[in-house]
């Protein structure tokens, strides 16, 4: 087990806050993540796979959303490194949706156009959606391939493992060369549509 | 032959060819006709949901709505299109608000479609039974290390799954066909799924755990059924044990494949020769070779 950072004395309490409801009652409203019930046991922080990588621990993203510190919330990484593996919510005793809450944060990190602390994941996401949005499929060699090439660039060292890697894929016959799509594609028009905007 | 409904996503279609093609043998093997769902579209996975709240929603309801049509249950073998389907279903029980209207025309009851995870599907008691039956030799020499990943089991209010701490689906069937299947506690933490590639340092870092832990255990191979769980655990395999500074081989197989083996479907050597960790030399030392 990798030890956990350990919360800095003072990181929730100084300088002195003002509560604010704000970000209950916002997200809230963009679904039912619900972080008014926690009580802070830590449980959801304890089963979590990812802290390792998290600036902030799940517990404190809740605890932050009831206190409405945004400016801390905005910037951080967890939401971003949040694998949605649904541990915390399984056994947290109060049924707080926290991974449901991290979408609804980034989404909201989104909306406001502030800067996005895990660009790759965004991006990655970004080109999947893309994806999805025009062909109503995922073409993964595609996929592959723009990610790189808006990443490390066609002729960086990761370019070339991937191309390593994706040549033992091709040998094994796992790579489609065309793009796969749904048949109906006059609903995919009116999704994207209603996407714009950052989502809801 | 019983005909049930099939969503096979994306990964199956392109790089999850293996997993597609052991899929329909143990089918075959199992006397099951699997019937597509007709023009399904993607789930939208982490993307969507991450960033578009709505077109998580509807992809979800698209599908369902499709999935209505043909026979029962739907059957899925990813468990991130399962756990997508099934918080569709949860959401929409709930008001369909965020549809749209053209989703919305097409006139589904989202509940009515029994959607089900392909292990879980294929290792009820009666499956076990068929398969044990049809088995043409003993998997003996197998240790696996079961691996069923988070999609599948959680949320339980959400995926319905009875033990979702403590899958044991797959771990009878193989039992059942004869592998020495070792316990451990690692079957659903999580392998980082798709930060596979914006983040392979978080794959890397779970994934190398999961070797560790399986290899504590004396677990010889692993076995999955999932296809993002099976190339986290295949794909950078040589690297990761060099991180780790130890030996690791480890062959991740999907279950289906093992049925094949087991029950001596003529494909199991192609299907297995897709894979980036060979599992000839392990076959061969279990005098299981093809
Ligand atoms: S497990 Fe639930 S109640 Fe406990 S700290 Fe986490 S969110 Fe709060
Ligand atoms: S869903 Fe996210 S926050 Fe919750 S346990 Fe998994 S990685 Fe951690």
């Amino acid at each position: 087990m990798e030890a956990m950072t350990p919360v800095k004395e003072g990181d929730v309490t100084s300088p002195p806050i003002r509560p604010s409801p704000d970000l209950l009652e916002r997200t809230r409203a963009m679904g039912e993540a619900s972080a008014a019930a926690c009580y802070g046991c830590k449980k959801c922080s304890n089963g979590c796979p990812l802290t390792f990588a998290m600036d902030l621990h799940p517990y404190q993203v809740v605890r932050y959303v009831q206190l409405g510190l945004w400016q801390r919330l905005k910037n951080c990484r967890t939401i971003w490194i949040c694998a949605s593996c649904h541990t915390c919510l399984t056994r947290c005793p109060n049924q707080v949706d926290l991974p449901r809450l991290m979408d609804v944060l980034k989404q909201m990190v989104l909306a406001e156009g502030a800067p996005v602390s895990e660009e790759r994941v965004l991006l990655f996401h970004r080109l999947f959606l893309d994806e999805v949005l025009k062909r109503g499929k995922v073409f993964e060699g595609g996929l592959m391939g723009r990610y790189l090439f808006k990443t490390d660039g066609p002729f960086s060292p990761a370019a070339r493992k991937n191309a390593v890697l994706g040549w033992q894929m091709f040998k094994r016959g796992r790579i489609k060369l065309l793009p796969q799509g749904t048949r109906d594609r006059r609903w995919l028009k009116a999704l994207r549509r209603a996407g714009q905007g950052g989502g809801s | 032959m019983r005909a049930v409904g099939f969503y096979p996503g994306c990964s199956l279609e392109a790089t999850a060819r293996d997993y597609m093609e052991s899929v329909k043998g143990a089918a075959e093997l199992l006397d099951l006709e699997l019937v597509e769902v007709p023009d399904w579209n993607c789930c939208g996975a982490s993307a969507a949901h991450s960033l578009d709240h709505r077109a998580s929603l509807n992809l979800a309801a698209r599908n369902l709505a499709l999935a209505q049509k043909g026979p029962q249950p739907v059957v899925v073998p990813c468990a991130l299109c399962f756990n997508r389907l099934k918080a569709g279903q949860h959401e929409l029980a709930g008001g369909r608000e965020l549809l749209l209207p053209e989703i919305k025309a097409m006139g589904a009851d989202f509940a009515a479609p029994e959607i089900v995870e392909l292990n879980t599907f294929l290792t009820s008691p009666r499956m076990i039974d068929l398969a044990e039956a049809g088995k043409k030799r003993d998997l003996t020499g197998l240790r696996p290390a079961v691996y069923y990943g988070c999609q599948g089991q959680r949320p339980p209010a959400v995926t319905g799954h009875p033990a979702h701490e403590n899958p044991m689906g797959i771990d009878r069937l193989l039992r059942a066909l004869g592998a020495e299947v070792v316990d451990w506690p690692f079957k659903t933490d999580c392998c980082g799924a798709s930060h596979a590639i914006a983040r392979p340092d978080l794959v890397h870092a779970l994934v190398g755990r999961l070797y560790e832990r399986a290899l504590e255990r004396g677990a010889n191979c692993l076995v999955t059924g999932c296809q993002m769980c099976q190339a986290n655990l295949d794909m950078y395999q040589e690297e990761i044990a060099a991180g780790l500074q130890r030996e690791v081989y480890l062959p991740v197989f999907y279950f289906t494949e093992l049925l094949g083996l087991a029950l001596g479907h003529q494909q199991t050597n192609a299907w297995l020769g897709r894979h980036m960790v060979s599992p000839a030399r392990l076959l061969e030392q279990s005098g299981l070779n093809l």
